[in-house]
């Protein structure tokens, strides 16, 4: 995946101003957004709101630091997330205890299914500790098997988009049939507590916002961090020429493969956060459609950055969430034309907006006479 | 970062952010909201109930609204995403403020939505056929219950000489529901096990914890099925009963008829298939199979024909962008949405008020309307009592009525009912 006319950067951006933007966000996150909740300035609705949008963004940064960042368009990156999405489900469905609809100490759906006693897999989720701990290893698991025999097999291109596409379908068969044991079509949902706070209240999502938050900002100086080392420059040379880094006595199946572990383990987080936000998971969320949709977020924002794939997961959430109630008709062209022009007209994605308009801007300033 | 960067960033989530406020608005409107799905793969359907919804609010408008206010109807897209409806349900309760929603049509759609409504107290007006064992108080079923559809049916067909039932659906939790309710509901009428197709899941200890035959969405191959069935019905007093859902329809119904297998041979009665769904399937497949629902459009009554006929003349008239205006029909989950805004309306004039709790109390209380498919009576289990008509499909996809049951009260709890 060659592209040397590509927008990207060939070294990363200049540290200072990498700095400045963390800095200015995490303030923006961790502090500004909370506090104008916590004093009402902005309602419970809109937080609860932003907090789904930055758990995208980590489903974003898991797409492009294998898309953008190494060359791999993955589109299985929502099985991960919803994986992740599960696993801490399993601990908010046991905190429900007797208070679901039919006051029994199991999930609604297993006593549905005529189930008296908990399935054997279920028991160790009620605690919280092994349900954090399964968020990254199941879905970091599955990604080191399917990527250790895609990688070592030299699956590469359009081959290993298509094998991942079918195995986050695999999975979207395997959790919708009601036998599989985790709530089937409707998933989880009806969640009433988490570590013993009541999810209903706006103090908890408050918390969950910040701790959202505070994950993308350290995953963003963590994948900072790893583009500035030898690994990161490993990285970008698999991107722009893998048989060269190969040949170079690099094992690139090897770096490719921790990438492909890391990438699962981000998206799988930022699905384990955005259960309690969003109050509901199930497998219409592993279906292809919704890793092409993380990639569209990233193709907006702006592919082989940072900022660009959480700016693009937020501005298209932003515009759903606003469209869908006042354009409900329309709001699918909308989205659609925003994509075309992006794709058309700003290849670099969002970020790359000042820039394009720079040179315009300097030259409207200098002809003040337009001519066409 | 550049600073450039930073300030486009903050432009753009402030410009969003400023967009989502929505402006102040007079005093002599009462908002509602309308969660259906205008967009994906649920949207052939729900959208009918949107123009229905719209319909309806149009209607009591012209008369002079509710309690003296105009219907300000909020119409957001679900867009067949779950978690979307959970969203979307949160901004219709806390941002706008909506005195009731109308909306929902799939279980998990309303499963999506239900923590909302309760931790709000918002109320939820659903109308489409659904598996019970469910009753929220911030919930008002106007559906079916199992028991206004399902049990009907095989009244009916025991009544017609049926000795074996073959139980078909697809793979989700109103099929699965329904179906233990049947298995226990035939038991109880003396149908022997061994005489219940499609077969059965039992746990460690025996117990059946399912029963039926059950095909993923979307799925097509259904040689193997019909083979099954065509051997469960040799003897002859066979029939099936399909929660089939959708599509799955076309490539099973067509299988069936090259099998052989006829409505007087082996007839299929199916609860997920009305009048707007044959919009997109071929009728003439299905032709002399049953259906089985609280409301038909052959239903021959002055307030139907005249519910027909001002629903045409108002499609004709719409300016809603994209609605489609040929070939349209009325189906039950319309008919119950209309119901549901006119019950709506009663309870909140009983009640004075349009506060959740009180019209709740006049929902509780008994309250009737006069549909088109006739007389609906609120419980205090938040259903409805309604009249269930089964009816033949005929070839233009209308459904000729065979027999109706009278006042069915609506029933959710059934599992374990019938013994």
């Amino acid at each position: 995946m060659t592209k040397p006319s590509s927008p990207m950067p060939a070294a990363p951006a200049p540290p200072s101003d990498t700095v400045a933007g963390i800095v200015f966000f995490g303030a923006f996150a961790l502090l500004v957004m909370p506090m104008l909740d916590a004093f009402g300035t902005i309602d419970h609705f809109t937080l609860n709101l932003w907090g789904k949008y930055l758990c995208y963004a980590l489903l974003a940064l898991s797409v492009d630091m294998l898309w953008g960042g190494t060359g791999l368009l993955s589109l299985g990156q929502a099985l991960f997330f919803t994986l992740g999405g599960y696993m801490h489900g399993m601990y908010l469905m046991r905190m429900i205890g007797d208070q679901g609809q039919y006051h029994k100490p199991i999930p609604d759906f297993l006593v549905f299914l005529g189930w008296t006693d908990l399935p054997s897999f279920w028991r160790p989720f009620e605690h919280f500790s092994f349900a954090m701990l399964m968020v990254f290893l199941l879905p970091g698991a599955l990604a080191f098997v399917f990527g250790w025999l895609a990688f070592r097999s030299r699956i590469k291109g359009v081959y290993f988009s298509i094998l991942t596409q079918a195995l986050t379908y695999a999975g979207a068969l395997i959790f919708f049939r009601n036998n599989t044991l985790m709530g089937g079509n409707n998933g989880f949902t009806d969640f009433k507590s988490e570590l013993g706070f009541p999810l209903a209240d706006p103090a908890t999502q408050r918390g969950l916002f910040v701790v959202t938050a505070a994950v993308l900002l350290l995953t963003v100086i963590g994948l900072h961090w790893l583009r500035g080392t030898k690994f990161g420059l490993v990285q970008r040379a698999i991107r722009d020429g893998e048989n060269r880094t190969l040949f170079s006595g690099y094992a690139t199946p090897t770096f490719k493969l921790f990438l492909f572990v890391a990438a699962a383990m981000i998206a799988a987080i930022g699905g384990a956060l955005y259960v309690p936000q969003v109050g509901i998971i199930n497998p219409s969320d592993m279906t292809p459609d919704k890793s092409l949709e993380a990639i569209v977020w990233v193709a907006v924002g702006g592919r082989g950055t940072l900022a660009g794939p959480i700016l693009g997961a937020v501005a298209v959430n932003l515009l759903k969430s606003y469209a869908t109630r006042a354009f409900p008709d329309l709001w699918l062209i909308l989205l659609g034309g925003l994509f075309l022009l992006v794709v058309l007209f700003l290849p670099g994605g969002l970020i790359s907006l000042p820039d394009k308009l720079r040179p315009l801007w300097a030259k409207l300033r200098r002809s003040p006479a337009p001519t066409a | 970062m550049s600073t450039n960067r930073i300030t486009s960033l903050l432009s753009v989530g402030a410009l969003a952010l400023a967009s989502l406020v929505t402006p102040a608005r007079g005093e002599e409107t009462v908002k509602v909201g309308v969660l259906h799905s205008l967009s994906g793969t649920m949207a052939i359907s729900e959208t009918s109930l949107r123009d229905v919804l719209l319909f309806t609010f149009d209607e009591i408008n012209a008369k002079g609204g509710v309690l003296g206010k105009k219907i300000e109807p909020v119409v957001v897209d679900g867009a067949s995403n779950w978690p979307l409806f959970a969203e979307k349900s949160k901004q219709l309760l806390e941002q706008d403020k909506v005195a009731v929603t109308f909306g929902c049509w799939t279980s998990v759609s309303r499963k999506s939505c239900l923590p909302v409504f309760e931790k709000n107290n918002g109320l939820l007006f659903y109308p489409v056929q659904y598996e019970g064992e469910e009753e929220s108080k911030n919930v008002a079923y106007t559906a079916e219950a199992v028991n206004q559809q399902a049990t009907p049916a095989i009244d009916y067909l025991l009544a017609q000489g049926v000795k074996k039932f073959y139980l078909l659906g697809s793979d989700y939790v109103y099929p699965q529901t329904t179906n233990l309710v049947l298995l226990e509901y035939l038991l109880s009428k003396g149908v022997p096990l061994e005489n219940i197709g499609g077969g059965f899941r039992k746990d460690a200890s025996g117990k059946i914890i399912s029963a039926g035959k059950y095909t993923p969405f979307g799925h097509t191959d259904y040689q193997q099925i019909v083979a099954e069935i065509k051997q469960f019905s040799a003897g002859g007093g066979a029939a099936v009963v399909s929660t089939l859902n959708g599509d799955t329809n076309v490539p099973f119904f067509k299988e069936y008829a090259a099998s052989g297998l006829t409505a007087d041979n082996c007839p299929v009665v199916s609860f997920s298939i009305s009048e707007d769904e044959f919009r997109g399937l071929p009728a003439d497949k299905l032709v002399g199979q049953l259906g089985c629902w609280t409301y038909f459009q052959s239903i021959e009554s002055a307030a139907n024909k005249k519910f027909v006929a001002d629903f045409q003349a108002w499609l004709a008239k719409s300016k809603v962008p994209g609605i489609v205006k040929e070939g349209r029909v009325t189906c039950s989950p319309m008919v119950l949405s209309y119901d549901g805004v006119y019950l709506w309306k009663a309870c909140v004039e009983k009640a004075g008020s349009f506060e959740v709790d009180k019209v709740r109390e006049a929902w509780k209380s008994g309250v009737s309307f006069d549909g088109p498919g006739g007389k609906v009576t609120t419980q205090p289990n938040m259903h409805l009592t309604k009249n269930v008509f089964i009816g033949e499909t005929r070839a233009d996809g209308q459904f000729k009525i065979l027999k109706s049951f009278d006042n069915v009260y609506g029933e959710p709890w059934l599992k374990g009912k019938f013994k």
